[in-house]
């Protein structure tokens, strides 16, 4: 239960951009829907185009349509020369504005047509100008089923908000994410209820507008009006404090280990002064553009990840070397600073409950008739091609899990083999053993701190994570990692940042 | 003295695609007159009635109101001066009967108070409807509301669209008297379309007969009583005249 009261204390910060960014989407959704709806409703042609534009928006995923948005703002970025972000809260905006279009116009076209000819008859009759027409009698008379729609689109924007988080947008979604990767159950349940208990009130308060407009109570949906937008006010307020210096944003992709180290990296930052914000659960690719963009101007990367994705390099180097060729790689084309190794390496590996294997090329032997469980990409990616080439890996079944699920699948059995990885606590754990790689094929996956090119020059910031550099050995990331992920007495990511922080000798021992 | 012409069609029609709903009419009406305008549905009488107040845009011709062209004013300024009633009554469901009467004054920027009583008082409704909605009202009494709002900013034209279509008869016939004793209290111009013979006949100083967008006859009701009008406007004279016939030989 009070793991469940310190996930809520989560929820202010968060809620408060949740609150922006959908009310922001509504707003803007609101600004383009009127117009439109107005000019569909005169005009059946218009309509069939808008309303089929916006029928056809609401048919993609929610997930889907925010992640269509990084590509497509990116190539737009690249066409116009750069400086449109590509994550954070402009995807999420657009992609949401999008969302909530549909219900917006087709109650207000439907308003709009529902209201009787003979009245609008009578409107220019009386000699009313178009305006007054609008204002007097077709605003009025349309606007309880406009409003209606309204309600819809702020219910289904607040709920797609929380898909947010995997554009790093902050949103609730980030618990939501976070805690099911860290399988943190009352994380998830916080952000869920908080995200839902938003949505009921803001249905809510719409609906009291709807009422007062329909039974023609004009105290009622003017209070609801002001309190829905005092509500905005406040909620965001976390958002207008002022801030004690400047502020930085921390990344983290979406498992346990990137989230301890984005806090132990956000807690050193905080005691240099710094404001941080969490940007956590970006995609592994998302991750590098981000930085590079700016967007996040700090992050943990692996090395070999951006070895064999972003530079496409297919040979296998020395560690060192190959790290050296990163630095100057992303110096150059990027502008990203790598400001060092972590000291340690959170490589795939194979590994197997079986006690007769110890090299992936025994392993080749007997594949045929195991299974392999991977993460959700691996089997995607050029290690997966190398590996099996390099030692003609075929096995009878390839089933991909997220990572937790992927554990369970290898202790359950449905998985005779999984691509774990070498810093995971639940290796040691579970007893695995890792098999070792004799011929090579798997690249070095140093963790290495990248920082955007903001600071990657900024001595103060490079002063404050200095001491996390080359000073965490596998064995205690693995432990921390392992406070995480464990079934039972879980810990949360910020208590085992603290955690790791002691025991790498980066904070005193409290008394 | 010949009386001034309040309006004039000349040479106006209205055409659908290929059908003229109405064909070349010409007739002017004398201000202080009450004119119906009658024919069976489709005649174009409607159509003819609704360019005055430019709800329709002639094909070709041109209304004149107090002789000047209708198009001259914009629509919104023209339609201020004309009162116009028609048959699906057409009040604001979201305003009072108070703010229904006053719209015609409330768009013009002009002060309603006092205005509304008057107004009440003037088509026989309690003043204290007027703080009631449209949709508590019966069919008659919404038609008198209708007909306030039409008169309340004192144009000097009514036109009355088929505006007892949808009357029960009682009714029907006791607006049909009150409108008749407005347009000469307040000596107004009024052109009322019907299909309804015998309502012209008893209300009107003259009756205009279209039929298939033509006008087929221009009398006095006396005149028609009598014969005139030619075939056309003589078969619409022939149903109540028959139909009093009959009741006559039943009593």
């Amino acid at each position: 239960m009070s793991s469940f009261v310190d996930a809520l204390s989560r929820v202010p910060p968060l809620l408060a951009a949740h609150v922006q960014l959908a009310a922001a989407a509504m707003l803007l959704a609101l600004v383009i829907g009127l117009p439109l709806g107005l000019w569909s409703a005169r005009r059946p042609g218009v309509a069939r185009v808008v309303l089929g534009f916006a029928s056809l928006v609401q048919t993609i995923p929610g997930l889907a349509l925010l992640a269509l948005f990084y590509p497509l703002l990116l190539s737009l970025s690249t066409l116009v020369g750069g400086g449109i972000p590509a994550l954070g809260f402009l995807p999420a905006l657009l992609a949401l504005t999008l969302y909530a279009l549909l219900p917006i116009l087709r109650n207000l076209v439907e308003g709009l047509r529902g209201i009787d000819d003979g009245v609008l008859r009578a409107a220019d009759a009386v000699g009313m100008t178009r305006t007054q027409k609008l204002r007097l009698v077709e605003a009025p008379l349309a606007a309880p089923v406009a409003v209606a729609g309204l309600r819809t689109a702020a219910v289904w924007t607040i709920g797609a908000a929380t898909l947010s988080t995997t554009v790093g947008c902050p949103s609730l979604g980030d618990m939501i994410f976070a805690g099911l990767q860290t399988q943190s159950w009352s994380l998830v349940l916080a952000g869920c209820v908080a995200a839902a208990g938003l949505a009921l009130v803001v249905d809510a308060a719409i609906g009291a507008i709807q009422t007062g407009l329909t039974t023609r109570r004009r105290w009622l949906w003017r209070g609801a009006t002001a309190l829905l937008a005092i509500g905005v006010a406040t909620s965001t307020l976390p958002l207008w404090a002022s801030r004690g210096g400047p502020v930085v944003v921390v990344g983290a992709k979406n498992f346990s280990e990137q989230y301890i180290l984005a806090r132990l990296i956000g807690d050193r930052l905080t005691r240099a002064g710094y404001t941080v914000e969490y940007r956590d659960g970006l995609g592994s690719a998302v991750a590098f553009q981000a930085v590079a963009g700016g967007q996040v101007d700090v992050y943990v990367e692996y090395a070999g990840t951006i070895w064999n994705g972003a530079m496409a390099r297919r040979d296998v180097v020395p560690r060192p070397a190959m790290i050296a060729a990163i630095r100057d790689w992303a110096r150059a084309k990027h502008g990203v600073g790598l400001l060092g190794g972590l000291g340690f390496e959170n490589a795939y590996a194979f590994a197997t409950r079986r006690r007769d294997l110890a090299t992936i090329a025994d392993l080749a032997r007997v594949a045929p008739g195991l299974r392999l469980g991977s993460d959700l990409e691996f089997l995607e990616r050029p290690e997966w091609a190398a590996v099996r080439d390099r030692y003609g890996l075929r096995f009878a079944g390839t089933t991909p899990y997220s990572p937790t699920f992927m554990y369970r699948a290898l202790a359950s059995g449905r998985a005779d083999v999984i691509t774990a990885f070498s810093s995971d606590g639940r290796i040691a754990a579970d007893r695995l053993t890792v098999l070792t790689d004799p011929a090579g094929a798997i690249p070095g996956y140093d963790a290495i701190l990248l920082a955007s090119p903001a600071r990657a020059d900024d001595a103060r910031f490079r002063a404050a994570l200095r001491p996390l550099i080359g000073h965490i050995p596998v064995a205690a990331m693995r432990e921390a990692n392992y406070r995480v992920d464990r079934d039972t007495d879980k810990e949360t990511p910020e208590a085992a940042a603290h955690w790791l922080a002691r025991r790498v000798g980066l904070e005193e021992q409290l008394p | 003295m010949p009386a001034e012409t309040a309006i004039a069609w000349e040479g106006v029609t209205k055409r659908y695609r290929d059908t003229a709903a109405v064909d070349d009419v010409s007739v002017a009406v004398a201000a202080g007159s009450f004119v119906a305008l009658v024919g069976g549905s489709g005649a174009g009488k409607s159509t003819l009635l609704q360019c005055v107040n430019r709800l329709v845009e002639p094909t070709a011709g041109r209304v004149l109101v107090h002789g000047q062209d209708v198009r001259d004013p914009p629509a919104p300024t023209l339609r201020r001066g004309i009162g116009y009633v028609f048959q699906s009554i057409g009040l604001f469901p979201h305003m009072t009967v108070g703010e229904n009467i006053a719209i015609g004054l409330t768009i013009a920027g002009q002060a309603a108070r006092g205005r509304i009583d008057e107004m009440l008082d003037l088509v026989d409704l309690p003043r204290d409807m007027a703080a009631r909605m449209p949709d508590a009202l019966s069919g008659g009494q919404r038609q008198r509301v209708a007909i306030a709002r039409a008169l309340a900013p004192a144009p000097s034209i009514l036109l009355l669209d088929e505006a007892f279509g949808a009357l029960d008869p009682v009714t029907r016939d006791t607006l049909g008297q009150a409108v008749r004793a407005l347009h000469d209290r307040l000596a107004l111009t009024t052109i009322l379309v019907t299909h309804d013979m015998a309502e012209a006949l008893l209300l009107a100083d003259r009756v205009l007969v279209m039929a298939r967008g033509r006008l087929v006859a221009d009398e006095r009701p006396r005149a028609l009583l009598d014969g005139a009008g030619g075939a056309a406007a003589q078969a619409l004279v022939a149903v109540p005249r028959d139909q009093a016939a009959r009741m006559g030989r039943l009593a």
